[in-house]
């Protein structure tokens, strides 16, 4: 393949990665598909065929049909009803932890990574002492700890998986801080937060971008595991964790009500990881042609 | 010489961190509101407060935090990792009987990955670009896409109620029978396994595609040799090394991954084990359950530097 050079008119480098992630299959599929998730969520009471909350005894534990398009549950709920609902619940936990997780643990990452010495070696070996729990069971002693709940949750997943940012933050700092603009930007007499925020930040933002599409997918995951566990958001508000360990009991009798919400969770999951696919070879400066 | 050097310096070296893993469950789990006492007592308020202190009073929860973090490092140390408090029985008791059968879903997982993810991995690269790399690319993608748990559903829905031919759920020691064992252990393990096998495949194939761009892949090529051999001999052994990274790194997910199945097939391993412990507030229970699991991901990750060494003579520890 031959890479045209284009004089003249210059992209911003943030826009030109933007259109390369759309020329990439993966992260054009990755991108439509969150955000046919998202749209779902955030328009719910527009979409939704039902009320996902009202119980509907006589058309209990019904197949798919054009009356209820995913079946009902147990309570005669509309389950199609209850997963778009369900989405609200997985995406704001998982935007929330994530965004919690990537603020903290960048901070964190950048602090170790330019300052060196005792204060690295400290963040460090907290951070591995964090990553050798298996993330569920540390969720779940945190969530014994701070109670059930929105936020109880969102601050579990935010803790388990602010070790990564941290990783990554710390080693994008590690490859550029003796590069000779970081250096510049000392001669100039700037401060140490000007100098962490404006000049290595930014420098730091591919990896981190990366990393925050693949978390947000582990996110999904683990919130449907806890929900799945009795973990999650109380009911009777939706979420797919949750409508899985419900309906599980009528597999047998009435397998739709299980196996729906245990697509949306697949679908939105593939959604992150193929658009993280898609970042990586957008970003990743080393496959640039 | 210098490998057993190594190997129980880093072995020293981890003793620190299995150390905070401890000093943070403790006070986790005396942090969280309510203890053993309020839990096996309930809210319906028949006993009385003296009665509630006397209990504590004899679980030691009475004592200051230290001097109990003390005294039960100071047993732990010796062997005792104290009793549970709720049925009384000593927890290396539970554990001796629960940990195998967590290993045991562990190993087995592990297994069906590896079995799974190394010959798609190698197809997929051989095949770059071909039908063959679509279709296990795509399966990869939705490998890594599916929880653990809602697979293993999907499983007992096919091969437990519609062809019934592998029980639901329950266990059956490896020395009463090991058939019916097995017969246990699949569809858990392939639940597990999966998800991981999807995660294997993509870094065997991207690992063979880089290897069998080296020059001396083309070397090998040009001096004749079969392209079977050059394939295996040459480009394999060489792409196999990134894997072992991931299994160590992957353990603890794998470790994780077995609490929520082992809820889902009724298996009574260690996760539930702490998972039951969590809910009763049962702290021996929880702190004797997470020094397994930490101190396990820990030596698996010490074994992963060891087969490295074994397996690429370049890499040596000093």
């Amino acid at each position: 393949m031959v890479s045209t050079f284009k004089t003249g008119r210059s992209r911003h480098p943030l826009l030109a990665s933007f259109q390369r992630l759309l020329r990439n299959p993966s992260g054009l599929i990755g991108l439509i598909l969150i955000i046919l998730v998202i749209l779902a969520a955030v328009f719910a009471p527009l979409i939704a065929p039902y009320d996902p909350i009202e119980l509907n005894t006589p058309d209990r534990l019904q197949g798919p049909s054009v009356k209820h398009l995913a079946g009902t549950d147990q309570y005669g709920r509309d389950t199609l009803s209850r997963i778009i609902y369900g989405g609200r619940t997985s995406l704001s936990v998982a935007f929330s932890s994530i965004a919690l997780a990537t603020l903290l643990g960048s901070f964190l990452g950048l602090l170790a990574g330019y300052y060196r010495g005792w204060l690295d070696v400290v963040i460090m070996r907290f951070t591995d002492i964090l990553l050798s729990f298996p993330v569920i069971l540390l969720a779940i002693a945190l969530l014994a700890f701070f109670g059930s709940g929105f936020s109880s949750l969102v601050i579990a997943i935010a803790v388990v998986y602010t070790g990564p940012f941290t990783r990554v933050a710390r080693a994008a700092v590690l490859a550029i801080r003796e590069e000779l603009f970081v250096e510049a930007s000392h001669a100039s007499g700037s401060s140490d937060l000007r100098t962490l925020f404006i000049t290595l930040l930014p420098n730091a933002l591919a990896p981190l971008i990366i990393e925050i599409t693949l978390r947000l997918a582990y996110a999904i995951l683990i919130e449907a595991g806890l929900s799945f566990l009795g973990l999650g958001t109380p009911p009777p508000a939706p979420s797919w964790g949750q409508m899985i360990s419900e309906n599980r009991r009528f597999l047998a009798l009435s397998p739709w009500a299980t196996i729906a919400p245990g697509l949306a969770i697949m679908i939105i999951v593939l959604g992150f990881n193929l658009l993280g696919d898609g970042l990586r070879d957008a970003l990743d400066p080393r496959l640039k042609r | 010489m210098d490998l057993i050097f190594y190997f129980l310096r880093q072995l020293f070296l981890a003793i620190p961190a299995l150390f905070g893993v401890l000093i943070i469950t403790f006070l986790l789990m005396r942090a969280v509101p309510g203890d053993v006492v309020t839990q096996l007592v309930g809210i319906d308020g028949n006993v009385s407060a003296e009665r509630m202190e006397e209990m504590r009073r004899m679980f030691g929860l009475d004592l200051p935090l230290y001097e109990q973090f003390g005294q039960w490092i100071g047993a732990a140390l010796q062997g005792d990792l104290g009793s549970s408090l709720r049925t009384g029985r000593p927890i290396l008791l539970d554990l001796a009987m629960r940990f195998p059968v967590t290993l045991e879903l562990t190993i087995l997982s592990l297994m069906v990955a590896l079995i799974i993810a190394i010959p798609l991995g190698v197809i997929a690269a051989l095949y770059r670009g071909k039908l063959a790399d679509s279709i296990i690319s795509i399966f990869a993608l939705l490998g890594l896409s599916i929880p653990g748990f809602f697979l293993g559903i999907l499983l007992i829905l096919l091969f437990s109620l519609k062809l019934n031919v592998l029980p639901p759920a329950g266990y059956i020691p490896l020395q009463e029978s090991l058939a019916q064992n097995l017969r246990h252990m699949i569809l858990p393990a392939v639940s597990l396994g999966l998800v991981l096998a999807a995660a294997i495949t993509r870094i065997v194939r991207s690992s063979m595609l880089e290897i069998l761009g080296r020059d001396y892949i083309r070397t090998a090529r040009a001096k004749g040799l079969a392209e079977r051999s050059v394939t295996y001999r040459h480009a394999l052994r060489n792409a196999l090394i990134p894997v072992i990274t991931v299994i160590g790194l992957q353990f603890g997910s794998l470790l994780g991954g077995a609490i929520i199945i082992e809820q889902v097939f009724s298996l009574p391993g260690v996760g539930r084990f702490a998972l039951e412990g969590i809910n009763l507030r049962d702290y021996p229970v929880v702190q004797g359950a997470v020094i397994v699991i930490a101190a396990s991901f820990i030596l698996v990750n010490l074994l992963v530097d060891l087969v490295y060494s074994l397996i690429d003579p370049r890499i040596r520890y000093g």
